[in-house]
C-alpha cells in the first residue's frame, strides 16, 4: 500500500511559493480559475523548468500583473536577500537588515 | 529559487497581504494531516454502505462532508464510478487541478506534461503503463479536472472481500486507484 509514497515538496521553498499561492487565494487577492491560468501559461512554455518553478513564476507573474507589486521591487529584494545570506555566519538565522 | 520566495514573502508580509503563521498553518496540513487515506476511507465507506454510495454519486461534498473532510480545491466534487462495463481516468490538461481535503496534493507523474497529454491522446496506452490491462469491451472515460471541478475515481470493489471491515476496506484502497489508473487489489 503506497498511499504516501513521497513527500509533497521537494524542498522548503515549493512549500512556501505553494502556501503564498493558497494564501492569497484565500484573502480573495485571484479566483483559482485566473491562477490556473497563470501556472498552466508557465506550464505550456517550452523552457519550463520543474512544477514549482512553474508555480512561483506563476505567482510572480500574477502579483507583478496586479501592480502588488513591481519588478525592481522584487528584484531589488532578491539581492538583499542574497547579500544577507553573504553576511550571515554559518549557523546563524539569515535577517535582512 | 530560495531567494526568489524569499523575496516574494517578505514584501507581501510587508504590504499586509500576506500573514507567515497562516502560511506555516498551510504547509503543516498539507505535508502532515490531509492524504489519500481521507479518499480511501469514503471509497470504504461506499463499498461498505450502499446508501453512503448513493448519496456520494448524487451529492458527493455533502456525502464526504459526512466523513469530515472538506476545504479547499474539494468544494465541486464529482465522484465517477468504475463499474465492469466503464473505466474511468482522471486527468488536468491544463495544469494540476486536483481533489486535496481527500487525496492530498498531487504525485509528480501527475503533473508531468506526459500524463497531462497522453491521458487523453492515449489513455489505455498510460493505463497499460501503470498495468492497467482494460479490456477492448470496457469503456474508458477520461475526466478532465478543471479550476471549478474536481473528480475522485470510486473504484471497483474486489472480490473475495466480502468479509471485511471497513477500515480492512480502507487499507486496500490506493492514491492511483482514485486517480483511475490502477485498480483496487484484494
Amino acid at each position: 500500500m503506497t498511499l504516501s509514497d513521497e513527500p509533497p515538496f521537494a524542498e522548503p521553498w515549493e512549500a512556501k511559493a505553494f502556501a503564498l499561492v493558497v494564501h492569497l487565494h484565500g484573502r480573495g487577492a485571484f479566483t483559482w480559475a485566473e491562477w490556473a491560468q497563470a501556472l498552466s501559461g508557465e506550464l505550456k512554455r517550452p523552457d519550463a523548468g520543474s512544477y514549482y518553478q512553474c508555480w512561483l513564476l506563476a505567482l510572480e507573474h500574477l502579483t507583478l500583473e496586479r501592480g502588488v507589486l513591481d519588478r525592481p521591487g522584487l528584484d531589488e529584494r532578491r539581492d538583499a536577500w542574497a547579500q544577507a545570506y553573504r553576511n550571515t555566519p554559518h549557523g546563524q538565522p539569515v535577517q535582512l537588515t | 529559487m530560495t531567494l526568489r520566495v524569499q523575496a516574494l514573502e517578505s514584501l507581501l508580509v510587508e504590504k499586509g497581504l500576506v500573514d507567515p503563521a497562516a502560511l506555516d498553518a498551510i504547509i503543516e496540513t498539507y505535508e502532515h494531516k490531509v492524504g489519500p487515506r481521507n479518499g480511501a476511507r469514503v471509497v470504504a465507506r461506499a463499498w461498505s454502505d450502499p446508501a453512503y454510495k448513493t448519496r456520494l454519486l448524487a451529492e458527493p461534498v455533502a456525502a464526504i462532508a459526512e466523513l469530515g473532510f472538506e476545504g479547499r480545491q474539494g468544494e465541486h466534487m464529482v465522484v465517477v464510478e468504475n463499474t465492469p462495463q466503464v473505466h474511468n481516468l482522471v486527468v488536468c490538461t491544463l495544469c494540476s487541478c486536483y481533489p486535496w481535503p481527500l487525496l492530498g496534493l498531487p504525485p509528480v507523474w501527475y503533473k508531468s506534461a506526459p500524463y497531462r497529454s497522453r491521458a487523453v491522446i492515449d489513455p489505455r496506452g498510460v493505463l497499460a503503463e501503470f498495468g492497467t490491462v482494460v479490456g477492448e469491451d470496457v469503456e474508458v472515460r477520461v475526466w478532465d479536472s478543471t479550476a471549478e471541478v474536481r473528480y475522485l475515481v470510486l473504484p471497483e470493489r474486489p472480490a473475495g472481500t466480502d468479509g471485511l471491515s471497513e477500515d480492512a476496506l480502507a487499507d486496500l484502497v490506493t492514491r492511483d486507484a482514485m486517480i483511475g489508473v490502477t485498480r483496487v487489489n484484494p
